[in-house]
């Protein structure tokens, strides 16, 4: 298992889970969607690839209303 | 009248800029963008919620805004950058309405903090925005650094209280070459006026129509606004005089 942090909550994910994994369980949409990896955004072309590992912290971005 | 705003090459009809939060529903939002004619509309991004209704990118797509990301809430040059390199991946811009704040009360933007954000930004490409204090050193500093708009305060976000300081926005009109975008403070359409005849280009507001009993009457108000003052502006106001000039001629007066 590995053990990380997905919007500030600890969750366990199957071993070899990618960012792409990750989004999808929040959204089907990619459009207006963003990731950040250990305060790295993991661009969407990129997200298929990249790997999450233990103590990640993981953000998961959507568009509201602001501004 | 064919008198478009233009941001980095980019021309726009209407010069008002609305921004979308605030609004009790994503309907009552979209019937005030679609009454209030802006062509660009900002958005912010957050932790997602998978279990919210609808989606405000629908609503800005279905009214045909083009979309301004913003950096709101961020306290530093580093969180700004990071939001600003988020919202790129999201939303497919390089547009960017950069705010970094100082403080929680006052929400008044970090000029050190806005100033490094900015130049990193315009390095990495990007078309950035500035929501800045109505200081004209700030703004020159701003542009300097490569900023496509300056956007001052009129008071703080949120306030309604109106332009607080119309001589410093006379000042950065006068020494910017960039658009210049009054963003923040406005209440209530007397204020857009005021904000167009003194000069500036465009006006972002949000809260005013938001936050109003009636957003989309409200919105549409903010769009002649805008368009009364712009033409004012341009029509030359008369002089302001301490002492009366008769508009009907004493020429000819009888002798009753």
């Amino acid at each position: 298992m590995t053990r990380l942090w997905i919007n500030g909550s600890a969750v366990e994910l199957d071993d070899d889970a990618h960012v792409s994994d990750i989004v999808g369980r929040f959204t089907v949409s990619p459009r207006g969607t963003a990731v950040a990896v250990n305060g790295e955004v993991v661009p969407r072309s990129r997200w298929s690839d990249v790997s999450v590992k233990d103590g990640d912290r993981v953000e998961v971005l959507g568009a509201i209303g602001g501004g | 009248m064919d008198d478009p705003l233009v941001i980095a090459g980019e021309s726009f009809s209407s010069r008002l800029i609305m921004g979308t939060g605030g609004a009790s529903s994503l309907d009552a939002l979209e019937r005030a963008l679609v009454a209030s004619g802006a062509e660009i509309a900002t958005v912010a991004l957050r932790r997602i919620d998978p279990d919210a209704p609808g989606s405000v990118l629908e609503v800005l797509d279905r009214v045909g805004c083009k979309l301004l990301p913003n950096t709101a809430g961020c306290f530093t040059a580093k969180d700004a950058v990071l939001t600003a390199r988020a919202a790129r991946d999201a939303f497919e811009t390089d547009w960017i309405k950069l705010e970094v704040i100082g403080d929680e009360d006052t929400l008044l933007p970090d000029t050190a903090e806005l100033l490094k954000a900015a130049e990193e930004l315009v390095d990495d490409g990007f078309v950035v925005l500035a929501y800045t204090n109505d200081d004209p050193i700030a703004a020159m500093r701003l542009q300097d650094a490569g900023c496509a708009a300056v956007m001052p305060l009129g008071s703080p976000i949120g306030s309604g209280m109106g332009i607080r300081n119309p001589y410093n926005l006379a000042i950065i009109r006068e020494r910017c070459s960039v658009p210049v975008v009054l963003d923040a403070g406005i209440g209530t359409a007397s204020d857009a006026v005021l904000a167009m005849e003194l000069g500036c280009d465009a006006v972002l507001l949000a809260s005013a129509v938001t936050r109003a009993h009636d957003p989309a009457a409200m919105a549409e108000a903010m769009k002649r606004a805008v368009e009364a003052g712009r033409l004012a502006r341009h029509a030359g106001r008369i002089p302001r005089r301490l002492y009366a000039e008769a508009s009907t001629p004493f020429e000819g007066l009888p002798e009753l």
